[in-house]
Protein backbone atom coordinates (compact mmCIF):
# COMPACT_ATOMS: atom_id res chain seq x y z
CA UNK A 1 0.00 0.00 0.00
CA UNK A 2 1.37 3.13 -0.99
CA UNK A 3 2.21 5.90 1.64
CA UNK A 4 -0.86 7.77 3.05
CA UNK A 5 -0.06 11.54 1.95
CA UNK A 6 -1.18 13.25 5.10
CA UNK A 7 -0.02 16.94 5.74
CA UNK A 8 1.61 17.66 8.73
CA UNK A 9 3.69 20.06 10.53
CA UNK A 10 6.68 21.15 8.61
CA UNK A 11 9.02 22.98 10.80
CA UNK A 12 10.78 26.15 9.28
CA UNK A 13 11.56 29.42 10.98
CA UNK A 14 8.79 32.61 10.12
CA UNK A 15 6.85 35.02 11.82
CA UNK A 16 3.66 32.34 11.15
CA UNK A 17 5.59 29.56 13.60
CA UNK A 18 6.63 32.02 16.07
CA UNK A 19 3.22 32.76 16.77
CA UNK A 20 2.06 30.88 19.66
CA UNK A 21 -0.87 27.89 18.99
CA UNK A 22 -3.29 29.76 21.24
CA UNK A 23 -3.01 33.17 18.66
CA UNK A 24 -3.30 30.72 15.36
CA UNK A 25 -6.35 28.74 16.44
CA UNK A 26 -8.20 32.31 17.46
CA UNK A 27 -6.98 33.33 13.72
CA UNK A 28 -7.95 30.00 12.28
CA UNK A 29 -11.45 30.15 14.37
CA UNK A 30 -12.58 33.41 13.24
CA UNK A 31 -11.45 33.05 9.53
CA UNK A 32 -13.80 30.22 9.16
CA UNK A 33 -16.37 31.89 10.85
CA UNK A 34 -16.23 34.54 8.05
CA UNK A 35 -15.77 33.05 5.25
CA UNK A 36 -18.78 30.67 6.26
CA UNK A 37 -20.89 33.50 7.26
CA UNK A 38 -20.13 36.40 4.19
CA UNK A 39 -21.54 35.55 1.10
CA UNK A 40 -19.97 38.54 -0.50
CA UNK A 41 -17.89 38.48 -3.21
CA UNK A 42 -15.50 41.90 -2.08
CA UNK A 43 -14.52 40.41 1.48
CA UNK A 44 -13.92 36.56 -0.50
CA UNK A 45 -11.51 38.00 -2.65
CA UNK A 46 -9.71 40.35 -0.24
CA UNK A 47 -9.79 37.24 2.37
CA UNK A 48 -7.96 35.21 -0.46
CA UNK A 49 -5.47 37.90 -1.14
CA UNK A 50 -4.57 38.58 2.67
CA UNK A 51 -4.70 34.74 2.90
CA UNK A 52 -1.98 34.60 0.07
CA UNK A 53 0.28 37.14 1.37
CA UNK A 54 0.08 35.26 4.81
CA UNK A 55 1.40 31.89 2.93
CA UNK A 56 4.08 33.79 1.35
CA UNK A 57 5.40 34.98 5.02
CA UNK A 58 4.96 31.66 6.25
CA UNK A 59 7.87 29.66 4.14
CA UNK A 60 5.81 27.05 3.09
CA UNK A 61 6.07 26.06 -0.43
CA UNK A 62 4.20 25.16 -2.71
CA UNK A 63 5.65 21.69 -3.23
CA UNK A 64 4.96 21.18 0.38
CA UNK A 65 1.23 21.04 -0.07
CA UNK A 66 0.92 20.09 -3.57
CA UNK A 67 -0.53 16.92 -3.60
CA UNK A 68 -3.31 18.28 -0.81
CA UNK A 69 -3.94 21.10 -2.80
CA UNK A 70 -4.60 18.60 -5.84
CA UNK A 71 -7.27 17.18 -3.62
CA UNK A 72 -9.18 20.34 -3.17
CA UNK A 73 -9.19 21.21 -6.20
CA UNK A 74 -10.87 18.01 -7.19
CA UNK A 75 -13.41 18.12 -4.66
CA UNK A 76 -14.32 21.76 -5.51
CA UNK A 77 -14.70 20.60 -9.11
CA UNK A 78 -16.77 17.95 -8.01
CA UNK A 79 -18.84 20.00 -5.63
CA UNK A 80 -19.57 22.92 -8.80
CA UNK A 81 -20.69 19.89 -10.90
CA UNK A 82 -22.89 18.57 -8.78
CA UNK A 83 -24.24 21.92 -8.06
CA UNK A 84 -24.93 22.66 -11.51
CA UNK A 85 -26.04 19.07 -12.52
CA UNK A 86 -29.15 19.67 -10.03
CA UNK A 87 -29.81 23.08 -10.21
CA UNK A 88 -28.60 24.63 -13.34
CA UNK A 89 -30.31 28.12 -12.69
CA UNK A 90 -29.75 28.17 -9.08
CA UNK A 91 -28.10 31.67 -9.45
CA UNK A 92 -31.16 33.32 -10.80
CA UNK A 93 -33.08 32.38 -7.89
CA UNK A 94 -30.59 33.89 -5.69
CA UNK A 95 -29.87 36.91 -7.53
CA UNK A 96 -33.24 37.60 -8.50
CA UNK A 97 -32.59 38.22 -12.01
CA UNK A 98 -31.24 36.67 -15.30
CA UNK A 99 -28.72 37.17 -17.79
CA UNK A 100 -28.85 34.35 -20.23
CA UNK A 101 -25.49 33.73 -21.66
CA UNK A 102 -25.99 30.71 -23.66
CA UNK A 103 -28.20 27.62 -23.65
CA UNK A 104 -26.28 24.22 -23.74
CA UNK A 105 -29.24 21.52 -23.78
CA UNK A 106 -32.03 21.25 -22.52
CA UNK A 107 -32.63 23.11 -19.07
CA UNK A 108 -29.07 23.19 -18.85
CA UNK A 109 -28.32 27.11 -19.67
CA UNK A 110 -25.37 29.18 -18.49
CA UNK A 111 -26.19 32.05 -16.80
CA UNK A 112 -24.59 35.06 -15.47
CA UNK A 113 -26.05 34.66 -12.21
CA UNK A 114 -25.29 30.60 -12.07
CA UNK A 115 -21.95 31.51 -12.99
CA UNK A 116 -21.50 34.50 -10.01
CA UNK A 117 -23.10 31.89 -7.34
CA UNK A 118 -20.26 29.46 -8.54
CA UNK A 119 -17.92 31.69 -8.12
CA UNK A 120 -18.49 32.68 -4.67
CA UNK A 121 -19.13 29.07 -3.49
CA UNK A 122 -15.35 28.34 -4.96
CA UNK A 123 -13.77 31.31 -3.54
CA UNK A 124 -15.91 30.27 0.01
CA UNK A 125 -13.61 27.33 0.22
CA UNK A 126 -10.35 28.92 -1.11
CA UNK A 127 -10.03 31.13 0.76
CA UNK A 128 -9.93 29.06 3.80
CA UNK A 129 -7.22 26.51 2.20
CA UNK A 130 -4.40 28.80 2.82
CA UNK A 131 -5.43 29.54 6.53
CA UNK A 132 -6.30 25.84 7.00
CA UNK A 133 -3.03 24.61 5.93
CA UNK A 134 -0.82 26.77 7.58
CA UNK A 135 -2.68 26.55 10.97
CA UNK A 136 -2.13 22.56 10.27
CA UNK A 137 1.73 23.02 8.64
CA UNK A 138 2.86 25.63 11.11
CA UNK A 139 1.28 24.69 14.43
CA UNK A 140 3.87 22.31 16.94
CA UNK A 141 1.04 19.78 17.27
CA UNK A 142 2.23 19.26 21.32
CA UNK A 143 1.44 23.17 21.77
CA UNK A 144 -1.57 22.81 20.18
CA UNK A 145 -3.32 20.78 23.23
CA UNK A 146 -2.25 23.98 25.59
CA UNK A 147 -3.86 26.03 23.09
CA UNK A 148 -7.26 24.88 23.65
CA UNK A 149 -7.18 24.70 27.02
CA UNK A 150 -6.48 28.48 26.94
CA UNK A 151 -9.10 29.58 24.99
CA UNK A 152 -11.26 27.69 27.26
CA UNK A 153 -11.66 24.29 26.12
CA UNK A 154 -11.74 21.52 29.18
CA UNK A 155 -7.88 19.87 29.05
CA UNK A 156 -9.24 16.59 29.40
CA UNK A 157 -10.70 17.41 25.65
CA UNK A 158 -7.50 19.07 24.61
CA UNK A 159 -5.73 15.85 26.07
CA UNK A 160 -7.79 13.81 23.85
CA UNK A 161 -6.75 15.74 20.84
CA UNK A 162 -2.97 15.17 21.63
CA UNK A 163 -3.81 11.95 22.43
CA UNK A 164 -5.28 11.30 18.40
CA UNK A 165 -2.15 13.14 17.47
CA UNK A 166 0.01 11.34 18.69
CA UNK A 167 -0.86 7.78 18.17
CA UNK A 168 -2.34 8.77 14.48
CA UNK A 169 1.26 7.63 13.21
CA UNK A 170 1.06 4.11 15.57
CA UNK A 171 -2.18 3.35 14.18
CA UNK A 172 -1.58 3.61 10.74
CA UNK A 173 1.88 1.76 11.17
CA UNK A 174 -0.06 -0.95 12.51
CA UNK A 175 -2.89 -0.66 10.01
CA UNK A 176 -0.63 -1.55 7.41
CA UNK A 177 1.17 -3.97 9.30
CA UNK A 178 -2.40 -5.80 9.68
CA UNK A 179 -3.28 -4.95 6.05
CA UNK A 180 -0.22 -6.61 4.63
CA UNK A 181 -0.55 -9.53 6.54
CA UNK A 182 -4.09 -10.41 5.48
CA UNK A 183 -2.95 -9.45 2.06
CA UNK A 184 -0.53 -12.20 2.14
CA UNK A 185 -3.44 -14.76 3.38
CA UNK A 186 -5.88 -13.94 0.49
CA UNK A 187 -7.50 -11.30 2.28
CA UNK A 188 -7.78 -8.56 -0.63
CA UNK A 189 -10.06 -5.06 -0.20
CA UNK A 190 -9.06 -3.37 -3.33
CA UNK A 191 -11.36 -3.09 -6.06
CA UNK A 192 -11.06 -6.88 -7.31
CA UNK A 193 -13.74 -7.91 -5.44
CA UNK A 194 -17.41 -7.87 -4.84
CA UNK A 195 -18.27 -5.25 -2.64
CA UNK A 196 -20.44 -7.29 0.08
CA UNK A 197 -16.62 -9.61 -0.02
CA UNK A 198 -14.65 -6.58 -0.09
CA UNK A 199 -16.76 -5.06 3.34
CA UNK A 200 -16.13 -8.62 5.00
CA UNK A 201 -12.63 -8.50 4.16
CA UNK A 202 -12.21 -5.48 5.55
CA UNK A 203 -13.52 -6.37 8.75
CA UNK A 204 -10.77 -8.92 9.26
CA UNK A 205 -8.37 -6.29 9.18
CA UNK A 206 -10.34 -3.98 11.33
CA UNK A 207 -11.04 -6.38 14.20
CA UNK A 208 -7.11 -6.95 15.11
CA UNK A 209 -6.71 -3.41 14.45
CA UNK A 210 -9.80 -2.99 17.38
CA UNK A 211 -8.60 -5.27 19.43
CA UNK A 212 -4.83 -3.58 19.71
CA UNK A 213 -6.23 -0.24 19.91
CA UNK A 214 -8.44 -1.39 23.11
CA UNK A 215 -5.67 -3.01 24.57
CA UNK A 216 -3.63 0.30 23.99
CA UNK A 217 -6.24 2.51 25.33
CA UNK A 218 -5.85 0.23 28.60
CA UNK A 219 -2.27 0.73 28.57
CA UNK A 220 -2.03 4.33 28.26
CA UNK A 221 -4.80 5.04 30.50
CA UNK A 222 -3.79 2.89 33.48
CA UNK A 223 -0.36 4.63 32.81
CA UNK A 224 -2.14 7.98 33.17
CA UNK A 225 -3.99 7.31 35.74
CA UNK A 226 -0.69 6.30 37.70
CA UNK A 227 0.66 9.39 36.92
CA UNK A 228 -2.52 11.30 38.52
CA UNK A 229 -3.50 12.64 35.54
CA UNK A 230 -7.50 13.97 35.77
CA UNK A 231 -6.96 14.41 39.46
CA UNK A 232 -7.07 18.41 39.52
CA UNK A 233 -9.23 20.60 37.78
CA UNK A 234 -6.51 22.42 35.94
CA UNK A 235 -3.18 21.51 34.85
CA UNK A 236 -0.21 23.07 33.44
CA UNK A 237 1.42 22.70 29.88
CA UNK A 238 5.15 22.16 29.25
CA UNK A 239 4.70 23.77 25.85
CA UNK A 240 2.85 26.63 27.04
CA UNK A 241 4.24 30.07 25.80
CA UNK A 242 3.36 33.35 26.73
CA UNK A 243 1.38 35.92 24.40
CA UNK A 244 3.91 38.48 22.55
CA UNK A 245 3.77 41.67 20.95
CA UNK A 246 3.30 39.89 17.49
CA UNK A 247 0.48 37.44 19.33
CA UNK A 248 -2.02 40.48 20.35
CA UNK A 249 -1.36 41.99 16.71
CA UNK A 250 -2.17 39.04 15.05
CA UNK A 251 -5.24 38.23 17.44
CA UNK A 252 -6.07 41.63 16.43
CA UNK A 253 -5.79 41.68 13.18
CA UNK A 254 -8.30 38.33 13.31
CA UNK A 255 -10.78 40.51 15.05
CA UNK A 256 -10.83 43.45 12.48
CA UNK A 257 -10.93 41.18 9.74
CA UNK A 258 -14.01 39.22 11.64
CA UNK A 259 -15.70 42.73 12.02
CA UNK A 260 -15.10 44.08 9.01
CA UNK A 261 -16.18 41.08 6.80
CA UNK A 262 -19.02 40.94 9.00
CA UNK A 263 -19.96 44.68 8.45
CA UNK A 264 -19.24 44.95 4.87
CA UNK A 265 -21.28 41.67 4.21
CA UNK A 266 -24.11 43.20 5.80
CA UNK A 267 -24.29 46.32 5.10
CA UNK A 268 -27.02 46.42 2.48
CA UNK A 269 -28.84 43.93 5.12
CA UNK A 270 -28.59 40.88 2.86
CA UNK A 271 -25.88 38.25 2.95
CA UNK A 272 -25.21 38.10 -0.77
CA UNK A 273 -23.39 40.70 -2.65
CA UNK A 274 -25.51 41.11 -5.57
CA UNK A 275 -24.06 43.30 -8.32
CA UNK A 276 -27.17 42.46 -10.79
CA UNK A 277 -29.25 44.81 -9.18
CA UNK A 278 -27.54 47.90 -9.97
CA UNK A 279 -27.12 47.09 -13.80
CA UNK B 1 -21.05 18.27 32.72
CA UNK B 2 -19.63 15.13 34.08
CA UNK B 3 -15.71 15.00 34.03
CA UNK B 4 -14.68 12.64 31.14
CA UNK B 5 -12.54 9.44 33.20
CA UNK B 6 -9.17 8.87 32.16
CA UNK B 7 -10.01 5.79 30.43
CA UNK B 8 -12.99 8.10 28.38
CA UNK B 9 -9.91 10.43 27.62
CA UNK B 10 -7.88 7.87 26.26
CA UNK B 11 -10.44 6.10 24.06
CA UNK B 12 -11.79 9.25 22.50
CA UNK B 13 -7.72 10.02 21.66
CA UNK B 14 -7.14 6.73 20.11
CA UNK B 15 -10.69 6.36 18.25
CA UNK B 16 -10.16 10.00 16.53
CA UNK B 17 -6.65 8.55 15.33
CA UNK B 18 -8.17 5.37 14.14
CA UNK B 19 -11.30 7.56 13.12
CA UNK B 20 -8.57 9.71 10.54
CA UNK B 21 -6.63 6.71 9.29
CA UNK B 22 -9.77 4.86 8.43
CA UNK B 23 -10.96 8.40 6.72
CA UNK B 24 -7.78 8.18 5.27
CA UNK B 25 -7.22 4.40 3.57
CA UNK B 26 -9.03 4.28 -0.12
CA UNK B 27 -11.20 1.44 -0.32
CA UNK B 28 -13.13 2.04 -3.99
CA UNK B 29 -17.11 2.10 -3.90
CA UNK B 30 -18.35 0.67 -6.47
CA UNK B 31 -19.70 4.41 -7.30
CA UNK B 32 -16.50 6.23 -9.39
CA UNK B 33 -14.64 8.86 -7.22
CA UNK B 34 -16.11 7.77 -3.82
CA UNK B 35 -14.85 5.27 -0.67
CA UNK B 36 -16.52 3.50 1.59
CA UNK B 37 -15.92 5.18 4.89
CA UNK B 38 -15.03 2.59 7.83
CA UNK B 39 -14.51 5.04 9.99
CA UNK B 40 -18.46 5.60 10.69
CA UNK B 41 -18.30 1.57 11.86
CA UNK B 42 -15.22 1.95 14.06
CA UNK B 43 -16.81 5.19 15.55
CA UNK B 44 -19.92 3.03 16.14
CA UNK B 45 -18.54 0.67 18.12
CA UNK B 46 -16.62 2.94 20.33
CA UNK B 47 -19.61 5.03 20.87
CA UNK B 48 -21.33 1.80 21.79
CA UNK B 49 -18.59 0.54 23.95
CA UNK B 50 -17.80 4.28 25.16
CA UNK B 51 -20.77 6.27 25.37
CA UNK B 52 -21.97 9.10 23.79
CA UNK B 53 -18.96 12.06 24.66
CA UNK B 54 -16.94 9.51 22.62
CA UNK B 55 -18.53 9.06 20.12
CA UNK B 56 -19.22 13.08 19.36
CA UNK B 57 -16.02 14.13 20.49
CA UNK B 58 -14.79 10.96 17.99
CA UNK B 59 -16.04 12.47 14.97
CA UNK B 60 -15.80 15.63 15.55
CA UNK B 61 -12.21 15.48 16.35
CA UNK B 62 -11.33 12.93 13.67
CA UNK B 63 -13.55 14.43 10.67
CA UNK B 64 -11.94 17.59 11.75
CA UNK B 65 -8.39 16.33 11.36
CA UNK B 66 -9.32 14.47 7.60
CA UNK B 67 -10.76 17.55 6.33
CA UNK B 68 -8.07 20.04 7.70
CA UNK B 69 -5.49 18.21 5.93
CA UNK B 70 -7.32 17.28 2.95
CA UNK B 71 -8.95 20.56 1.56
CA UNK B 72 -9.71 23.03 5.44
CA UNK B 73 -12.67 22.32 7.19
CA UNK B 74 -16.22 21.71 5.80
CA UNK B 75 -18.31 22.43 9.05
CA UNK B 76 -21.59 20.71 8.37
CA UNK B 77 -20.20 17.63 7.67
CA UNK B 78 -17.92 17.70 10.37
CA UNK B 79 -20.91 18.58 12.99
CA UNK B 80 -22.97 16.04 11.32
CA UNK B 81 -20.41 13.21 11.94
CA UNK B 82 -20.46 13.98 15.44
CA UNK B 83 -23.68 14.30 15.75
CA UNK B 84 -23.78 10.58 14.39
CA UNK B 85 -21.66 9.09 17.33
CA UNK B 86 -23.72 10.81 19.69
CA UNK B 87 -27.22 9.34 18.66
CA UNK B 88 -25.53 5.74 18.70
CA UNK B 89 -24.16 6.90 21.97
CA UNK B 90 -27.57 7.38 23.63
CA UNK B 91 -29.29 4.42 22.02
CA UNK B 92 -26.80 1.77 22.85
CA UNK B 93 -25.82 3.68 26.72
CA UNK B 94 -27.32 0.79 28.84
CA UNK B 95 -26.36 -2.02 26.66
CA UNK B 96 -23.49 -2.87 29.33
CA UNK B 97 -21.29 -4.74 26.51
CA UNK B 98 -19.42 -5.92 29.07
CA UNK B 99 -21.61 -8.80 29.77
CA UNK B 100 -21.38 -9.80 26.45
CA UNK B 101 -23.59 -8.72 23.69
CA UNK B 102 -26.62 -11.09 22.12
CA UNK B 103 -29.15 -10.30 18.85
CA UNK B 104 -31.21 -7.88 20.78
CA UNK B 105 -28.08 -5.92 21.48
CA UNK B 106 -27.37 -6.20 17.90
CA UNK B 107 -30.68 -5.43 16.60
CA UNK B 108 -30.79 -2.10 18.80
CA UNK B 109 -27.57 -1.00 17.70
CA UNK B 110 -28.63 -1.26 14.26
CA UNK B 111 -31.68 0.83 14.80
CA UNK B 112 -29.88 3.27 16.11
CA UNK B 113 -27.18 3.71 13.59
CA UNK B 114 -29.91 3.93 11.00
CA UNK B 115 -31.55 6.54 12.95
CA UNK B 116 -28.50 8.26 13.64
CA UNK B 117 -27.27 8.52 9.78
CA UNK B 118 -30.58 9.25 8.50
CA UNK B 119 -30.83 12.49 11.01
CA UNK B 120 -27.14 13.27 10.25
CA UNK B 121 -26.83 12.96 6.70
CA UNK B 122 -30.69 13.61 5.65
CA UNK B 123 -31.04 16.48 8.23
CA UNK B 124 -28.05 17.67 10.57
CA UNK B 125 -25.61 18.05 7.10
CA UNK B 126 -28.26 19.02 4.45
CA UNK B 127 -29.53 22.64 6.92
CA UNK B 128 -26.41 23.41 7.91
CA UNK B 129 -24.90 23.06 4.24
CA UNK B 130 -28.14 25.17 3.19
CA UNK B 131 -27.06 27.96 6.32
CA UNK B 132 -23.32 27.99 5.81
CA UNK B 133 -22.96 28.03 1.99
CA UNK B 134 -26.53 28.47 0.19
CA UNK B 135 -26.15 25.20 -1.75
CA UNK B 136 -29.28 23.88 -3.50
CA UNK B 137 -31.47 22.03 -1.77
CA UNK B 138 -32.29 19.40 -4.27
CA UNK B 139 -28.13 18.78 -4.39
CA UNK B 140 -27.82 18.90 -0.58
CA UNK B 141 -30.45 16.08 0.11
CA UNK B 142 -29.60 14.07 -3.00
CA UNK B 143 -25.90 13.95 -1.83
CA UNK B 144 -27.12 13.45 2.15
CA UNK B 145 -29.45 10.42 1.27
CA UNK B 146 -26.76 8.84 -0.90
CA UNK B 147 -23.88 9.12 2.00
CA UNK B 148 -26.69 8.41 4.32
CA UNK B 149 -27.45 4.66 2.39
CA UNK B 150 -23.77 4.26 2.37
CA UNK B 151 -22.98 4.65 5.86
CA UNK B 152 -25.73 2.56 7.15
CA UNK B 153 -24.88 -0.43 4.92
CA UNK B 154 -21.63 0.24 5.85
CA UNK B 155 -21.88 0.57 9.98
CA UNK B 156 -24.57 -2.22 9.71
CA UNK B 157 -22.49 -4.57 8.18
CA UNK B 158 -19.03 -3.90 9.65
CA UNK B 159 -19.88 -2.45 12.54
CA UNK B 160 -22.37 -5.52 13.21
CA UNK B 161 -19.39 -8.47 12.47
CA UNK B 162 -16.52 -5.67 14.40
CA UNK B 163 -19.09 -6.12 17.68
CA UNK B 164 -19.86 -9.70 17.10
CA UNK B 165 -15.97 -10.70 16.85
CA UNK B 166 -15.42 -8.09 20.06
CA UNK B 167 -17.96 -10.36 21.94
CA UNK B 168 -16.23 -13.83 21.67
CA UNK B 169 -13.45 -11.64 23.45
CA UNK B 170 -15.36 -10.62 26.69
CA UNK B 171 -15.84 -12.66 29.33
CA UNK B 172 -19.39 -14.11 30.11
CA UNK B 173 -20.49 -13.14 33.95
CA UNK B 174 -20.98 -16.99 34.70
CA UNK B 175 -19.39 -18.71 32.22
CA UNK B 176 -17.44 -20.61 34.79
CA UNK B 177 -18.78 -24.20 34.74
CA UNK B 178 -17.88 -26.72 37.57
CA UNK B 179 -16.66 -29.69 36.71
CA UNK B 180 -18.11 -32.89 37.46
Amino acid sequence: MAKIAILNYIKRSSPVHELTGTTKLIFFIAWSVTSMVTFDTRVLVCMLAVGAVIFKVSQIRIRDINVVLGLAAVFLLLNNFFIYLFTPEYGVELYESRDLLFTIVGRYTVTAQQLFYHLNITLKVICVVPIALLFIACTDPSEFASSLARIGVSYRAGYAVSLALRYIPDVQREYRNISQAQQARGIDISGKDKLFTRLKNSVAILLPLIMSSLNRIETVSNAMELRGFGKKDKRTWYTRRELGRNDWLAIGFAVVILAAGLIVTFWDGSRYFNPFLRW
Amino acid sequence: MKKLSVKSVVAIGIGAALFFVLGKVAIPSPVPNTNISLQYAVQAVFATLFGPIAGVIIGFIGHTLIDATSYGPWWSWIIASAFVGLVIGLFTMKMNTEEGIDNKKLVRFNVAQIIAHILAWGVVAPVLDILIYAEPVEKLFAQGLMAAAANIITTGVVGTLLLLGYSKTVVKKGSLEKED
